[in-house]
């Protein structure tokens, strides 16, 4: 098998689905060596996203430390997954599929999804765990409006981990005329390196935007880390260069902290999973984070030592929740409020952390 | 002379299940090792792995229940599980030791084609497999072809697909193996419909649900899917 980062990645999915990544692998390899594709894209992330965003500089948050927040919270639908979302459903439509299905914890991305299918005239069904819908109301009805269909999942522990297999059973039975949307940098060849190009254009501009800013790069690049989109996205922008990089896990949902080498969702990576290969449920007060696998890159990073993985617990990201709406005037999703919470322990003075989505969604939860 | 296979989850009942699926006209049992996130498989299948592993069904005890069906029947036997098990396991480790337990062969849902081919298994074309990729199977595959009669997931439908022909007259062009077809087969009429195409078939879900009901159940209905097909296969176990 071919494993994509190290001795992770790979295309662990049923024999069906293995032609139509294929004939993805292939349309994105076109796609990404035409300069019509990245055109196109960059017109629709700027006019439609409101690329680029800004990065700004967290004063009150961080008084001791030069921290600057990359605000993809202010791109379009409010969080970074529209990236992700815009650049596949330009692929879709070269695939010539009509019908989109997604996953979502948090919703962010069945909303993205939900979005950009809107705009492109596509069929959208979005798989949510029932659990999810109920702690993310807001994001079910936005995706209601959106004209998409959310089918709850009501099996196991109600939230991503069963959406995706959902979706994904969705996707065998429908593959001939349906897209899959994935959301995070997760999944079989080529999704993880699909979702991570897609997401780089978060680290491009947070680079040249701290140079500017600073006349140099910053020590350290910190992001949460769920499936890990926008952590990848960031970190790809620093990669080749000397700084840390920094992922933030929740702490009972810490794939990359506390897992093994395992299989989930078509993809050999870092699981929540005992010694029999058999997932565990991760838990965390962040929807978007409450999932047990991450993306084979992030595993790989982790192994060669290029990014390291910490933790945040629920009580230590809302109270960052707290304190960047009090201090900035800026309430961030729960899944950045974990990496928030880690930014006084880096040693690093000169900090770009993503600031993946803001938080409107998650209002219930804090303040209920 | 057709083939009856039939599928069964590891677990407690499973060494006399597979006695009742036998006497009923079994010529080859799949035993399921459950895995907590099946993607190939329907509810059905996805409930009874998540019944196995909450009684207790990890890799080793399933090996156990092979073994203790293996004592009880001669028919060939095949473990079905997913990659997750046998990462866990080691995938030399865990081929051995079914073998010992009295496995025929394997097949791992998960594990496309083309993909550690030294792994002995029964590998999977579906109706989307392009014709390169039937090849890649046929040459790999380990004593016979699984046709996926569908697109899509294990579980009972109400027709039987009308993909099957085709994906069987592609895949003959290619191989000379005995093809059994599965994946939406559950009633005696699917089975002699199906079985008129190939050369067995497959029974997973339905047989699944009916083995809730008991030996006696699942004997019955399996005769019945005897009947539809016709005489049984002689197939040595070993």
């Amino acid at each position: 098998m071919v494993l994509t980062y190290g001795a992770y990645g790979g295309r662990f999915v049923p024999e069906t689905l293995i032609p139509a990544l294929d004939e993805l692998e292939q349309a994105w390899n076109e796609a990404k060596d035409d300069p019509a594709f990245a055109l196109e894209l960059d017109e629709l992330g700027r006019a439609f996203g409101g690329r680029p965003t800004p990065l700004m500089r967290a004063e009150r948050f961080a008084p001791d430390k030069r921290l600057y927040l990359k605000r993809e919270d202010l791109l379009h639908t409010g969080a970074h997954k529209l990236n992700n979302a815009l650049g596949q459903a330009v692929l879709a439509r070269r695939l010539g599929k009509r019908r989109i299905v997604a996953e979502t914890g948090a919703g962010q991305h069945g909303v993205a999804t939900a979005t950009v299918c809107a705009k492109f005239g596509l069929d959208c069904v979005v798989y949510m765990g029932a659990e999810d819908m109920g702690r993310q109301r807001p994001n079910v009805e936005r995706m209601h409006v959106l004209g998409a269909e959310v089918v709850p999942v009501e099996y196991g522990t109600r939230t991503l981990r069963e959406a995706t297999s959902e979706a994904i059973r969705d996707w065998i039975a429908n593959v001939e005329t349906t897209h899959y949307l994935l959301g995070s940098c997760v999944g079989p060849h080529p999704y993880p390196e699909l979702v991570r190009e897609l997401q780089a254009v978060i680290g491009r501009e947070a680079r040249a935007q701290v140079v500017e800013a600073e006349g140099r790069l910053p020590d350290a690049a910190i992001a949460c880390v769920g499936g890990g989109s926008n952590a990848i996205g960031l970190f790809a922008g620093f990669l080749d260069d000397d700084v840390e990089l920094v992922g933030v896990e929740a702490a009972n949902a810490a794939s990359l902290g506390s897992g093994r080498a395992g299989v989930l969702h078509g993809a050999r990576s870092s699981l929540l999973a005992d010694e029999d290969g058999q997932v565990l449920d991760a838990e965390s007060i962040s929807a978007g984070l409450d999932y047990p696998g991450v993306g084979p890159e992030h595993a790989f990073l982790r192994d060669s030592g290029r990014a390291r993985y910490v933790q945040a617990t629920d009580e230590e990201a809302l109270a960052a929740f707290r304190r960047l709406a009090e201090t900035e005037g800026i309430l961030p999703a729960l899944e950045p409020a974990h990496a928030l919470a880690r930014v006084a322990d880096l040693d690093a003075e000169l900090v770009v952390l993503c600031l993946s989505g803001r938080g409107d969604k998650d209002l219930a939860q804090v303040t209920g | 002379m057709k083939t009856l296979v039939v599928y069964l989850m590891a677990g407690r009942d499973a060494p006399e299940l597979a006695e009742a699926a036998v006497a009923g006209g079994a010529d080859i049992v799949e035993v399921g090792f459950p895995f907590s996130d099946p993607l190939a498989d329907g509810p059905v299948i996805r409930r009874a792995a998540e019944r196995a592993l909450a009684e207790g069904m990890r890799t080793r005890r399933c090996l156990e229940c092979l073994a203790e069906t293996r004592a009880r029947v001669d028919v060939p036997l095949i473990p079905m599980t997913y990659a997750s098990l046998l990462e866990a396991y080691g995938y030399e480790r865990f081929e051995a030791d079914a073998r010992a337990a009295g496995a025929t062969t394997l097949i791992v849902a998960d594990l496309p084609a083309g993909e550690r081919p030294e792994l002995r298994r029964v590998q999977l074309v579906a109706p989307t497999s392009t014709d390169e990729r039937i090849q890649i199977a046929a040459r790999h595959t380990d004593g016979w072809l699984y046709l996926v009669t569908v697109t899509g997931t294990t579980g009972a439908r109400e027709r039987l697909s009308p993909s099957l022909a085709g994906l069987v007259a592609r895949t003959r062009a290619f191989s000379d193996l005995p093809l059994y077809a599965g994946f939406g087969i559950s009633t005696p009429e699917h089975a002699a419909e199906a079985a008129e195409l190939t050369d067995g078939i497959v029974v997973g879900s339905r047989a699944v649900e009916v083995a809730e009901d008991g030996p006696d159940a699942l004997q019955a209905y399996v005769e019945t899917l005897r009947s539809a097909i016709g005489a049984g296969a002689i197939i040595p176990a070993r």
